[in-house]
């Protein structure tokens, strides 16, 4: 016999794509289900219907909902050893690319944009590089835009820097002011900050990189499937895939369509 | 402990999580287990935020079953020992499959025993053993107790002999008819689980 909360969860999210079109029907079971419960407590619902009757009529609390069901916090250069495989051996082949595309989706508050926009620019590649950061989510893409992140994560980010191959010192690329880093705003003058969900919008432009980390770990397979398509079907020939460092391309319809490039690192190629 | 009724079906995992002072015990619990142990094993330690995590290391050798960290979306398959991978949480989904998040840390630890515990006692139900082990913090306790509320076993290591006691006073307290173990006691309880998934998997699956 199911309990209420699981009669209720698909219930919720039917009424939030109805009336809001965000789509959430296919994420991960169990870290879907914490965060309701989280977002249960801080709208002091009692139960999934409460909340429920809140979000249908009141666009502001879809809009606290939409930061409990979507932003993770990552770190810049989460995973150094992502980014010094980047810089040796993907950087190579992007280099001989007259100018460059790369796609970040669900790039939440960006600071996986500013790492790979800074490792670009110690490449030279910077000035050639159109990125699309997406996201479903406006605060998230807002704060990405600004670059702002508080100064006590400056230390770590810093570590993972030169930990990554850094060329110079994180602190060149961002001035401090109240209690904040700011980061240097020509790091994202070729960055398109946009929304674009990828579980209800298409491909939208064709690029030779895809990095999209520690996002499909939300998704279940079926939406694993279809964000992996649109991956897909906006790489060019011999463009590249980079996921997260649990993540795997192994349990996906779409596996035998990727090359392991950097099997150790999940970074994947076209053929 | 020895009254447990025959309905009980085999439990699809067993979980074990720990703290500080938690691998000795883990150790001894793993080299004591056969090549051929079916019942998939879920060890989370909190270890330092670092990548590659040194969990592997402190238990290599120590172990004649196959170990390694789970992928997203993996099935859970037998004869495996999996270590939770640093810096992430580790679930259990609908399959029974992992899954991971970054979700920020729950009780200042990522991964968490409460996350991994909750969510096993959410789709495993009373197909879920777990055992929590030394440790100086009270994460896991609550997650122990959705687990024996969802009818899965549990145990505790006896915190009079744990190297750090806060972790199993926790549970104790929030659990007080949870068995309470010496860490050979908990080598055997492991052990058990392995004769409920034999005396009772004919046919299933």
């Amino acid at each position: 016999m199911a309990g209420e909360f699981d009669i209720e969860l698909p219930l919720l999210l039917e009424a939030i794509h109805l009336k809001y079109s965000y789509d959430f029907r296919r994420y991960a079971t169990s870290s879907l289900k914490r965060r309701m419960e989280q977002a249960m407590e801080h709208f002091a619902c009692r139960s999934l219907s409460a909340l429920q009757e809140r979000v249908l009529r009141e666009p502001e609390v879809m809009r606290g909902l939409l930061a409990h069901l979507t932003v993770q916090v990552s770190e810049m250069f989460r995973d150094p050893s992502f980014y010094r495989a980047l810089r040796e051996k993907v950087v190579p082949y992007l280099r001989t690319y007259p100018s460059l595309k790369i796609w970040i989706p669900g790039c939440s508050t960006g600071e996986e944009v500013y790492s790979l926009a800074i490792l670009l620019r110690e490449e030279g590649l910077l000035d050639r590089t159109l990125m699309y950061a997406t996201d479903i989510n406006p605060e998230a893409l807002h704060k990405a835009e600004a670059g702002i992140y508080a100064l006590d994560r400056i230390a770590g980010f810093s570590k993972a820097y030169g930990e990554a191959g850094g060329r110079a010192s994180l602190a060149d690329y961002f001035t401090v002011g109240y209690n904040a880093a700011v980061f240097d705003k020509s790091l994202r003058q070729g960055v398109l900050f946009s929304d674009h969900s990828l579980a209800t919008d298409s491909v939208f432009a064709e690029v030779q990189m895809v990095s999209c980390r520690n996002v499909l770990i939300y998704f279940d397979r079926v939406l694993q499937d279809r964000a992996v398509a649109l991956f897909r079907d906006s790489l060019c020939r011999k463009g590249f895939l980079g996921l997260g460092s649990q993540e795997t391309l192994s349990f996906s319809v779409h596996a035998a369509e990727f090359a392991e490039f950097v099997r150790e690192e999940k970074i994947y190629q076209r053929p | 402990m020895g009254a447990r009724t025959s309905a009980r079906p085999a439990p699809e995992a067993i979980l074990i999580g720990g703290s500080a002072g938690a691998i000795e015990v883990v150790s001894l619990v793993l080299s004591a287990l056969p090549s051929d142990f079916a019942t998939p094993i879920v060890v989370v330690v909190h270890m330092p935020r670092q990548r590659p995590s040194a969990l592997p290391g402190a238990l290599r050798g120590k172990c004649r079953l196959g170990m390694r960290e789970p992928l997203d979306k993996e099935p859970l398959a037998a004869a495996t020992v999996y270590l939770a991978p640093p810096d992430y949480h580790l679930l259990i989904d609908p399959g029974p499959v992992f899954a991971l998040s970054v979700d920020d840390p729950v009780n200042f630890s990522r991964p968490s025993l409460d996350v991994l515990f909750q969510s096993a006692a959410d789709v495993l139900g009373e197909r879920c053993a777990a055992v929590l082990v030394s440790g100086a913090s009270s994460d896991g306790a609550q997650g122990l107790l959705a687990i024996q509320k969802a009818g899965g076993l549990v145990a505790i290591q006896d915190p009079d002999e744990a190297a750090q006691r806060a972790m199993p006073e926790a549970a104790v307290a929030l659990c007080p008819d949870a068995p309470v173990l010496s860490a050979r006691g908990i080598s055997h309880w492991v052990q058990q689980a392995a004769v409920w998934q034999t005396s009772s998997s004919q046919g299933a699956r």
